[in-house]
C-alpha cells in the first residue's frame, strides 16, 4: 500500500507547483496509480534504497531518482526503470 | 524481487483485487530551477517518528492516515519505524533508518551541491492505507500548504 500511498501525496504535491519524484518498488501498482515521476527500483519491500549501513548503494538510488526531476524528455505519467 | 511473489498467498490476493487509486489527470510541475539551487523535501511512508511523537497507530480501520513532521536537524539514529504491515522485512530499517528515511544522504547530497538545500521540515506517514480518503481530504490538504509556504521545490517520496 505503500507505493499508491506515495503516489497520491506526490500527485497533490505536483497539483501545487512542487515537482516530485516517487520511488516505487511493484511496477504493478505504479502503472495502475499513474503518480508524475516515478523510479522503480529492482529491491524487495523494506529495502527501497538497496541495503542498510550501504551509503554508496544508497546514494546511487537516489542520484538516479534526482536525474528525473532534471530529464526534460520525461512525460506524465513518467515510469523509469532503476539500473 | 519487487513484484507481488516475495508475499504471501494473503497478501497476493489482496493486491490483485484492490481497486487502486488511480492519478488522472496526471499532474506535472517541471523543475523551475537547477536542483543545485532547489529546497528538497523528503516524504517517507515507512511510518518514522522521533522519540518524542505517537507512533502510527496500528488499530485504525483502514490505516492511520495521520503524518508526523520530522526536523532537518534530527540526528537520524534516534528515529524509530512504526509501519504496522508484517508483509515485509522491517529489520534493514531498524538497522539503519536511512533505508527509507535516507535524511544523511540527503544532507551528504546537499553539502556536494547536488542539491540546493533541505527544508527545515520532512514528512512522515505510515504507509499501509487500504482506505485513503481520509489521506486525500483531510491529512495531505493540510500539509501540502505548509510545504508550499517553505518554498519548497522538489519532494522526494520514498514507500517501504
Amino acid at each position: 500500500m505503500c507505493n499508491q500511498t506515495v503516489c497520491l501525496v506526490a500527485a497533490e504535491l505536483e497539483r501545487q507547483g512542487i515537482s516530485t519524484v516517487v520511488i516505487q518498488l511493484l511496477r504493478q501498482v505504479t502503472e495502475k496509480v499513474r503518480p508524475p515521476r516515478a523510479l522503480v527500483v529492482p529491491f524487495r519491500h523494506g529495502y527501497p534504497l538497496d541495503s542498510p549501513n550501504n551509503p554508496q548503494k544508497q546514494r546511487a538510488v537516489l542520484l538516479a531518482a534526482l536525474n528525473l526531476f532534471e530529464d526534460q524528455k520525461l512525460t506524465p505519467p513518467a515510469i523509469v526503470d532503476f539500473k | 524481487m519487487g513484484d507481488l511473489n516475495e508475499f504471501s498467498f494473503k497478501y497476493r490476493l489482496f493486491l490483485k483485487t484492490y481497486p487502486w487509486r488511480r492519478v488522472d489527470p496526471v499532474p506535472w510541475t517541471p523543475l523551475r530551477k537547477h536542483l543545485k539551487d532547489s529546497r528538497l523535501v523528503l516524504v517517507s511512508s515507512a511510518g518514522i517518528v522521533t522519540s518524542n511523537q505517537k507512533p502510527f497507530d496500528r488499530t485504525i480501520r483502514g490505516g492511520d492516515p495521520s503524518i508526523r513532521e520530522i526536523r532537518s536537524d534530527i540526528d537520524v539514529s534516534t528515529l524509530t519505524e512504526t509501519h504496522r504491515s508484517d508483509a515485509f522485512d522491517h529489520s534493514g530499517i531498524q538497522q539503519d533508518p536511512n533505508l527509507a528515511f535516507p535524511l544523511e544522504r540527503l544532507r551528504e547530497l546537499s553539502e556536494d551541491g547536488r542539491i540546493g538545500s533541505l527544508n527545515h521540515r520532512h514528512l512522515s506517514v505510515m504507509g499501509s492505507i487500504t482506505a485513503p480518503g481520509r489521506l486525500i481530504k483531510k491529512t495531505i490538504p493540510l500539509v501540502v500548504p505548509k510545504l508550499v509556504e517553505d518554498i519548497v521545490d522538489v519532494a522526494l517520496l520514498i514507500p517501504v
